[in-house]
């Protein structure tokens, strides 16, 4: 009897810890504000959402130097850059992993990285985690693109770049690419929320 | 003229053993794509059904393999089936991925889904998937259970969640 007792403890304990297990951090969405940030940049100075004041929007990508599904991105990233910082969209990329789970993905390495491959857009680390928490990034890479609202910067896309990581000479769909095409027009985005496999953002314990 | 036999008979056994434990040991995979996810999803049956989504690059991933190779063991197969979901580029398959299922020796059964869009099947396995990896999603629709998690998990936990999986609600 007593034993059948602890068992039915037993399984409500577990009932709760499943419940638990969908993790309900709370996340941005398409049309919220986003919150003020100040982070380290690859040249050794803090970039905060202030100093892109000037600009109509800033494609954030999270992302890092060791997933490969990031690497694989690294080219289209240069490239979104390219085409879209003169329209006043410039890339702004955001490091958030855990050096310790991810030497790769350390403030030194991503310097070296950005060197190697001539990052010309901003590459900041996120060493606390707040931001990504934040934004509720969850993988690597993970975009928002943000408009500038003059008083706040809002939410407009959530998502992948594209939707071919493997082969970009496939990609049908340039969701990034279309949402800032039309921020750029000022017509509502079609595709606000796409998602995409990418590698977890390793959480500090 | 006994000890040429005796080594002619030694090398042909040694050959014989080699070619059988490798020919064991040679993993098969089938390359699947949308349909047979459905398929599997919408299978109605009382058995448990274990999803890992995984990919060899994937360091976490990997880290959990040992931990699905042991309930593979454990487990009975009518009851529970567990299916190692592959993610990897298809092209990569002879190059990466059966020599690593070769050289970890993975007896579990392994696909390896290839449909480079996962916004078209993330919300399929579930809606709360952000498309991170490891995941893992645990169902059985005789007893109506379903568990997704979005991380790595440990025998224990696993454990515990293929023994709820078979109590009727």
């Amino acid at each position: 009897m007593m034993l059948k007792k602890l068992f039915l403890l037993l399984l409500v304990i577990v009932h709760f810890s499943e419940n638990s297990l969908a993790d309900d951090r709370k996340a941005y969405q398409v049309g919220d504000t986003i919150m003020e940030f100040k982070l380290k940049n690859i040249d050794g100075k803090f970039k905060a959402l202030n100093d892109y004041k000037s600009e109509k929007g800033i494609i954030l990508i999270f992302t890092c130097n060791h997933c490969p599904f990031s690497v694989a991105y690294e080219d289209r990233i240069i490239a979104l850059h390219k085409k879209y910082s003169g329209l006043g969209f410039p890339v702004v990329a955001i490091n958030p992993n855990d050096d310790k789970a991810y030497p790769l993905d350390s403030y030194e390495n991503m310097i070296e990285r950005a060197q190697e491959k001539g990052f010309t857009f901003d590459y900041l680390h996120d060493e606390t985690q707040e931001v990504a928490k934040t934004f509720g990034a969850t993988n690597t890479p993970h975009v928002f693109i943000v408009s500038n609202q003059q008083s706040h910067f809002k939410v407009e896309y959530i998502g992948a770049i594209d939707d071919n990581s493997y082969e970009p000479q496939s990609v049908k769909h340039r969701h990034v690419e279309n949402a800032v095409d039309q921020l750029v027009k000022k017509i509502p985005i079609t595709v606000t929320k796409t998602k995409a496999l990418g590698c977890s953002i390793k959480w500090k314990k | 003229m006994k000890i040429k036999q005796s080594i002619l008979l030694l090398l042909v056994s040694i050959l014989t053993i080699f070619l059988f434990t490798h020919a064991s040991l040679k993993k098969e995979v089938q390359v699947v794509k949308m349909p047979w996810l459905d398929s599997i999803l919408s299978i109605q049956n009382d058995t448990t059904y274990v999803l890992n989504f995984w990919a060899t690059w994937c360091i976490p991933c990997v880290a959990e393999l040992p931990v699905f190779e042991k309930a593979n063991q454990k487990t009975n197969r009518e009851a529970t089936k567990v299916i190692l979901i592959n993610l990897d580029y298809v092209k990569d398959q002879q190059k990466v991925l059966i020599p690593f299922l070769e050289k970890k020796r993975i007896k579990t059964s392994v696909v390896l889904l290839n449909e480079p869009d996962a916004n078209r099947w993330i919300n399929l396995v579930d809606s709360s998937w952000s498309g991170a990896l490891p995941a893992t999603l645990i169902f059985n629709h005789k007893t109506s259970y379903r568990t997704f998690i979005e991380k790595e998990l440990n025998f224990e936990l696993l454990d515990t969640l293929l023994k709820n999986s078979h109590i009727n609600k």
